[in-house]
């Protein structure tokens, strides 16, 4: 066992960080879920991949490093403790780009990957709908074949980053007479100022529409939109569910960086007793995230899966935010009201944590089921 | 950066686990409980022979060097099996005393140490050969000591003792003290991971209103909050041991303790009012997760230590 870094990961690392040091923003950009905060951050995700850091571990021909998976993890650490802003691309990044890698075609990538990586097509993830959030085999939206394609009909909703976003990807039912539910379904890539297509924004707790209901009338997609093959939807998106809750939604260095900025508020604010432990849990949860990383990472890079023990890492990393954001609030005391602070941003992001990317009771569910063997029950 | 095990050290914890597993550790916890401490003692030159206390002595004084790796792998395993006895004081007595014959004698498992630090109470001083004090002064040979006491772990006798000869006036204290320190952290890891380990196969087995009590969601998410503690104290307590960083450790002793104690709580709640005597056999390792949430720091002590050394890296 060997927790260092090898001289050539140490020299990416530090030429990450000599790079974030000479162009992260000195003034943090405006909320991305906000006209004018997505236009910043879009220009940011320009500035990071003209000089290739905004998709580190993807191949070079796609506008990558190729650099990997450690050396992703500490790109992400150094990222964070920057300062650097929120990754306004990272739906497209972290879940559609990883489907392409494994299940796209080759004219798919080139297409698709470039723009993504130079933030100039955002992507939205359109997963859920109305009767269709935990239970997502239960989706009705419905892709109907056509000459050189498909017409999607139907509504998604709590699609994130759709207000402002330009195209989307989600599973569609193409066979409603297949055996079971979760057959039948087609992934597909479509546009949001496509024809037919009315995006009404959602505001969330805090009055920012940081997400949108999607309503689809006869929206035209060309087969070459199609990811994988037609029916195949389930198979493919279940990959894709994994990356959400695993580790490339959520970096370690994320969490490293906001426990060390919470333990330096304390420095300077001090606080009654109870504030000492609830500092400290967040710097020893920090750690405990990150090493757990270091092992999955280890295993993934000797040829394990990730599978299951996916819905660990979203159980902890989800309530691990919101109590290290209540802390800091708590911190802040009479300040901690003010909603136009950056950590009243991160603790109403942070609330959602235990809602999107499949709840958190259906993760113990699979923890449960899958990781401990318990049988199938009642709900 | 690689945090997986290799060959060698994934065969020496199997073959431990599978040694302890054939011992019949809890007649021999029930029998250390009651001061009859014979198979106690077999197990003890057992864990011997298997290496566990050569771990941390040098290779002069017959041992192979400090391994905090597979010094924690070990106690993982002597708390999953709630091997009883002064283990961690052994090691901290092994890495403490300046005396190479007294620390072959502990190597060859002849020699059972107990050592007395920060507290009035030392762990089996009626069941130790030698028993050691720790002053401001330095490293003390006890010369006698007090009636026991019992611990709310019955396996846990508890003795004062009494500081008589000087051995060092300088001890290596910190280095002593963080691997006591680890390795209850690994013994508490273990101890939770009992637990789930019998509370799973018991809500398999128990049937309710036609059904195991395992399908119900209510059992089962508590046992999946338990799971995740535990996979998250895991790698804590093994990159303590490559770091021996003391904010590490400290970060590993609080997680650790803390997911064996939450553990415990689940386990006593899902096996009902069976888990709650002393006859049946999962006592054993509840009421170890208590005592041993406290042993070798407090969670408040270690939060502190994590605290004042800054931002725990690599």
């Amino acid at each position: 066992m060997d927790l260092a870094f090898t001289p050539g990961e140490q020299a990416f690392r530090e030429e990450a960080r000599a790079w974030l040091a000479a162009h992260v923003p000195t003034a943090s950009l405006p909320s991305l879920e906000t006209a004018e905060g997505f236009a910043a951050h879009r220009a940011w995700e320009a500035e990071l991949a003209a000089d290739r850091w905004s998709v580190v571990d993807w191949p070079v021909a796609y506008g990558g490093r190729d650099a990997g998976l450690v050396r992703w993890l500490l790109f992400e650490e150094e990222y964070w403790a920057a300062g650097a802003p929120g990754r306004v691309g990272q739906n497209g990044i972290s879940l559609l780009a990883p489907t392409l890698f494994d299940h796209g075609t080759e004219e798919q990538r080139a297409r698709v990957l470039p723009p993504m990586a130079r933030g100039e097509v955002v992507w939205a993830q359109a997963w859920s709908e109305p009767e269709a959030g935990s239970d997502l085999a239960s989706l009705r939206s419905k892709a109907v074949r056509t000459d050189g394609g498909w017409l999607l009909s139907g509504q998604k909703t709590w699609s994130s980053r759709a207000a402002f976003a330009d195209r989307a990807f989600g599973l569609f039912r193409s066979d409603p007479d297949a055996a079971k539910p979760h057959q039948g379904l087609t992934y597909l890539m479509f546009d949001l100022r496509a024809p037919g297509v009315t995006v009404r924004p959602i505001a969330r707790l805090d009055g920012k529409p940081a997400f949108a209901e999607l309503f689809l009338d006869e929206v035209f997609v060309p087969d070459a939109d199609v990811i994988g093959e037609p029916g195949q939807g389930w198979r493919i998106a279940m990959a894709a569910t994994g990356n959400e809750r695993g580790l490339t939604l959520r970096s370690p260095g994320r969490y490293r960086a906001a426990a060390d900025r919470l333990h330096a508020l304390w420095r300077d604010r001090g606080g009654p007793d109870g504030m000492r432990t609830r500092v400290a849990d967040a710097l020893i949860g920090a750690r405990a995230y990150q090493v757990f990383t270091y092992a999955a990472a280890s295993r993934f890079l000797d040829g394990a899966s990730l599978g299951p023990e996916s819905s660990l890492n979203k159980v902890f990393w989800s309530e691990y935010d919101i109590a290290l954001t209540e802390t800091a609030l708590d911190l802040l005391g009479a300040e901690g009201e003010l909603a136009d602070t950056e950590w009243a941003e991160r603790y109403v992001f942070a609330l959602a944590g235990p809602i999107y990317a499949g709840t958190n009771e259906i993760q113990r569910d699979i923890i449960a089921e899958r990781l401990l063997g318990l049988p199938k029950g009642r709900r | 950066m690689r945090l997986v095990l290799d060959d060698e050290q994934r065969a020496f914890t199997d073959s431990l686990e599978s040694m302890l597993t054939g011992a019949d550790t809890p007649s021999v916890v029930r029998e250390w409980s009651r001061g009859e401490h014979g198979s106690g003692r077999a197990l003890w030159s057992r864990l011997a022979a298997a290496g566990v206390f050569a771990l941390a002595a040098p290779e002069e004084y017959d041992g192979v060097g400090v391994r905090p790796v597979e010094l924690a792998l070990a106690f993982t395993a002597l708390g999953r099996h709630v091997v009883p006895g002064p283990l961690v004081e052994t090691i901290a007595a092994a890495v403490l005393l300046p005396t190479p014959d007294l620390v072959k004698r502990l190597v060859s498992g002849e020699t059972l140490a107990t050592v007395a630090y920060g507290g009035p109470y030392a762990l089996d001083g009626d069941a130790a050969d030698l028993c050691l004090v720790l002053t401001p002064d330095g490293l003390h040979a006890a010369t006698g000591h007090g009636p026991v006491r019992p611990s709310l772990d019955p396996a846990r006798r508890l003795t004062t003792l009494t500081p008589g000869a000087l051995l060092t006036s300088e001890p290596p204290l910190a280095k002593a003290l963080l691997l006591a320190r680890l390795t209850t952290a690994a013994q508490a890891l273990g101890v939770g991971l009992a637990l789930l380990d019998q509370t799973v196969r018991y809500v398999r087995q128990r049937t309710q209103f036609g059904v195991p009590v395992g399908s119900f969601q209510a059992v089962k998410h508590q046992l999946a909050a338990a799971k995740t503690a535990l996979e998250f104290a895991r790698p804590l307590v093994l990159a303590a041991a490559v770091t021996l960083d003391p904010a590490d450790v400290a970060a590993a002793k609080v997680t650790a303790g803390e997911a064996a104690y939450a553990t415990a709580r689940t386990a006593l709640q899902l096996h009902g009012a069976i888990g709650y005597t002393a006859e049946y056999d999962l006592s054993l390792w509840l009421t170890k997760a208590r005592t041993l949430r406290t042993a070798w720091g407090s969670p408040e002590e270690c939060r502190d230590t994590v605290l004042s050394a800054g931002d725990p890296h690599c």
